[in-house]
């Protein structure tokens, strides 16, 4: 019988509906004004890649070891070197990193003994053509354009 | 006028009568087959008189490319396979590999190893049930769940850096100790998540549509069960208490309190309350690991270069999908021999056929729905 009135007061419907009502309070509207309003990434996100310099000189710090490029699953990194006769060390000559293939494993990033490659908090790669995905060294040391945003 | 050598077709009566069965292609692109699966379907009316599943549209081959790959370079693309349980993935395999290595894997590691699996877990089984209702005909969960998936997301970015393909453990152990707020936060969604529940239950568990869209829909009895081989929420939603963390205790779980979640019948609706229990328990487990969590190192002796000894290893975990077993054989050389994925959804996949026969077209999507498939790990 108690079965019988709920089926028609309809009991089990109003309940869902009301849970949906509860939940269109403007406070708790979680969506994200993107790109006007930026959300923070984590510490520890992996976006795009960053050659580390030394902050007073300027120097690279990577001492191409290749170590990375060997890390690296998609063998996107290439890294050439020539030997410096008076320091008897290899000199960075070019680095060379394919966005376009990387997966953000970070692999080469634990790989780097001198914390030379990093994986920065950036995370808008878009580029107009296929070859822009293709970072050199300068890009990598620098950073990719600044992105303004207009509208 | 040339005489016809056709002979005239044999007419019977009953292929009169059976000349309206009708063979159907649902999918790949049809959205309530999570992705690219494609079943063709024979149906008498609306009744499935048989069912056919063509998948492979999502096949990657990565199996193949870890023949190519060294041990540690393969680990980020397991987590390809299944993208909603990655943090499973990644855990089956490196558990493989460890085995062959046969390292001992600190306790600390082990702990946090299960806290981020059962997270996943919850994760998995949210957007499990918030597509599953959506497929049905339910829209509001799908919302619902997304918001407090996006709670654990956020664990795991702030953990490791990405959010679906977390790459999160290493063979070993694991590469990124938990940082400042991460105990705080994970109680945290405990709690969140035990009052969301109650959410859940009030918009579907009681309601009469969902209950006569899945209660008697899609049955698959126990017998069945171990027939096809189906394993996880799907053979204890049938009654037998089969759970690999109590079965044969891996990274731990020998520790920790917790019970298994069973049903009688075997149908839609039982696999639903078996999953909403489950997500119970994996709080439990989360907060009892975040009580005990241990001191210590986080990664077991392993050195930089991973070369195991010739032989070869079978390790299966409880995935939230059901067992995910990892098959690794070395050769002793840097990349594995062979790598082999025994994946729930693939198996699982397989008792469509049985659950489908006799009903009707609508409750193929609810059947499907319920076996919970990732195409990325059927196809591989």
């Amino acid at each position: 019988m108690a079965s019988l009135i709920k089926t028609f007061l309809l009991t089990d419907l109003l309940k869902g509906l009301w849970t949906t009502f509860k939940n269109q309070k403007p406070s708790k509207v979680v969506t994200e004004q993107y790109p006007l309003d930026r959300p923070p990434v984590a510490e520890r996100y992996r976006g795009a890649p960053r050659l580390n310099t030394h902050p007073e000189t300027s120097e690279t710090l990577c001492i191409s070891c290749n170590l990375c490029a060997l890390a690296c699953p998609e063998q996107l990194i290439v890294v050439t070197s020539e030997r410096n006769p008076e320091t008897k060390r290899k000199d960075l000559t070019t680095f060379t990193y394919d966005v376009s293939r990387c997966m953000f494993c970070g692999l080469c990033e634990d790989a780097c003994p001198v914390d030379a490659l990093e994986l920065t908090q950036d995370f808008e790669l878009a580029t107009y053509t296929r070859e822009g995905q293709i970072w050199d060294r300068q890009m990598l040391e620098e950073g990719p354009l600044p992105v303004r945003y207009t509208h | 006028m040339a005489e016809t050598t056709l002979a005239p077709p044999e007419v019977q009566a009953e292929t009169l009568l059976d000349s309206n069965e009708l063979v159907l292609n649902m999918g790949p692109q049809h959205p309530s087959t999570h992705g690219v699966l494609r079943v063709i379907l024979k149906l008498d009316g609306e009744t499935v008189l048989g069912t056919d599943c063509v998948i492979g549209y999502l096949h990657r081959g990565v199996e193949k490319i870890a023949e190519n790959r060294t041990f540690q370079q393969f680990a980020p693309y397991v987590d390809r396979m299944d993208y909603v349980a990655a943090v499973s993935n990644g855990l089956g395999y490196c558990m493989a590999v460890e085995k062959l290595l046969d390292v001992e894997i600190p306790p600390r590691a082990q702990a946090v190893r299960v806290i981020l699996t059962e997270l996943n877990r919850i994760a998995s089984h949210l957007l499990w049930l918030g597509t599953h209702a959506l497929d049905i005909g339910a829209i509001t969960p799908v919302f619902l769940c997304f918001r407090e998936r996006e709670e654990v997301l956020k664990i795991f970015e702030n953990y490791c850096g990405a959010r679906l393909t977390t790459h999160a453990f290493r063979i070993g152990g694991l590469q990124y100790e938990t940082y400042d707020t991460f105990e705080k936060e994970c109680l945290k969604f405990c709690d969140l998540m035990e009052q969301k529940l109650k959410e859940y239950h009030d918009l579907l568990t009681g309601n009469r549509i969902w209950v006569r869209r899945t209660k008697g829909v899609g049955i698959l009895n126990a017998a069945d069960c171990k027939d096809y081989g189906v394993t996880g929420p799907l053979i204890r939603a049938a009654g037998v208490e089969w759970d690999l963390r109590k079965a044969q205790p891996y990274c731990g779980y020998e520790n920790y309190d917790f019970d298994i979640p069973t049903a009688e019948t075997g149908d839609t609706f039982d696999r639903y309350m078996v999953r909403m229990e489950e997500m119970v328990q994996s709080c439990r487990i989360i907060r009892q690991a975040v009580d005990g969590l241990p001191e210590g190192p986080i990664k077991g002796k392993v050195g930089k270069v991973i070369k195991p000894p010739p032989g070869e290893a079978y390790v299966s975990i409880e995935a939230p999908k059901g067992e995910l077993g990892y098959y690794v054989v070395s050769d002793g050389s840097l990349n594995p021999y062979r790598v082999r994925v025994r994946p729930p959804s693939f198996v699982n996949l397989g008792a469509l056929d049985k659950m489908c026969r006799g009903s009707l077209v609508a409750d193929v999507v609810a059947i499907i729905g319920t076996i919970d498939i990732v195409l990325g790990e059927v196809d591989r």
